[in-house]
């Protein structure tokens, strides 16, 4: 009788023991994962002052320009190519019906695309694909030195992937963000095609240009 | 109420369009038009298979070589990534959209031209080949059921 409660007692013990190891355990394991293990994805907003807008590239017309040129406006600015058959086209047009609900406020506007495809996407090439989306949209382009100076100036990132199968053996991976900048060229935000309605978008950026005047 | 919910199942299934094939349906193929033919075009649809299938191909007379493309997105990067075929698991809908899965349409003869239309054809491992009307939408376009509202 006695040594059966003794065991009992010793069962019991050794349950709870199990119990706080496991608690031990599991504690530790949440511990673990949400210091190490598990990184947060890298923060979009990286700050204003690590985005700019700077750089010196020709327009779809022909024209070099500079940030400068721009100034003095809100910019909307989203890096992509020509040959992006899904993303790049589906965010102009989505930048496009962004632009068509500022109404008059589209001129305090300065809609760019600039291409991370030189090599391919000359300014005529630049020139007839921007203006099928919007009239205001400005296409910029330059050598592969100068596009990569204005994607580091925006901390876009974006790379050549070799692709057998695709036109000239290459696709191109980038960012689909549309840079909000401010007047006088700062980083203001980001949007995503897809997170918000064009609405919501032109709201929220009309409500920020109306906000800072 | 059930034999109800079932004719209703049967009269969606015998309305719905592109019924090619008993036990795949295909719906909602659409392309985005295109500004220049040298530059690659993109279609979506949505497929249906009611038993396990894969999708093998996609020719068109309008491209000259169709790539199954899905994105793959790593933090804020998006990648296209070639896929060889695609799984249709039995009974769930399959569905390229903008931004996702789409068949990127390389070599066309002309650039697709918003109102056209031009046919598909789909290769599955079960099923055959399945002959689909694709329609050439705007470039701002996001798919046929928002354009229909």
């Amino acid at each position: 009788m006695i040594s059966t409660k003794t065991t009992q007692l010793r069962r019991i013990r050794f349950s709870l023991w199990i119990l706080v190891a496991a608690a031990v355990l599991a504690l530790g394991g949440a511990y673990f994962v949400r210091t190490i293990g598990v990184r947060e994805p890298p923060s979009v907003t990286v700050g204003e002052a690590a985005i700019r807008s700077e750089f010196s590239l020709i327009d779809h017309n022909g024209n070099r320009v500079t940030e400068a040129d721009f100034l003095g406006r809100w910019q909307l600015v989203f890096f992509g190519f020509t040959h992006c058959p899904d993303v790049c086209p589906t965010t102009l047009a989505y930048m496009a019906n962004v632009l068509d609900r500022f109404g008059g406020e589209v001129e305090r506007v300065a809609p760019i695309f600039i291409t991370v495809d030189p090599s391919r996407d000359t300014p005529e090439v630049m020139a007839e694909y921007v203006q099928a989306f919007h009239p205001k949209l400005v296409g910029l382009t330059g050598s592969e030195a100068e596009v990569a100076a204005a994607a580091q100036s925006f901390r876009v990132y974006y790379e050549k992937m070799e692709e057998e199968t695709a036109p000239d053996g290459y696709l191109m991976a980038h960012s689909g963000h549309i840079y909000l900048m401010t007047p006088e060229g700062r980083f203001e935000d980001v949007f995503r095609e897809g997170e918000q309605s064009a609405e919501e978008m032109a709201a929220d950026v009309l409500a920020r240009m109306n906000g800072k005047q | 109420m059930r034999k109800l919910i079932a004719i209703v199942v049967v009269a969606l299934a015998v309305a719905s369009p592109a019924l090619a094939e008993e036990s795949i349906r295909v719906f909602d193929a659409w392309a985005r038009a295109t500004i220049l033919a040298s530059r690659p075009g993109a279609a979506y649809l949505t497929i249906e298979s009611a038993a396990e299938d894969r999708l093998l191909g996609v020719t068109m007379p309008v491209a000259g070589q169709v790539m199954i493309h899905a994105v793959e997105k790593d933090g804020d990067i998006s990648r296209m990534k070639h896929i060889e075929t695609l799984e249709l698991p039995a009974g769930e809908r399959v569905t390229l959209a903008p931004g996702g899965m789409h068949l990127m349409l390389m070599g066309l003869q002309d650039k697709l031209s918003e109102g056209t239309t031009f046919p598909m054809t789909l290769s599955f491992e079960n099923a055959g080949e399945i002959t689909v009307e694709v329609s050439v939408l705007g470039i701002a376009a996001e798919g046929p059921r928002e354009a229909a509202e």
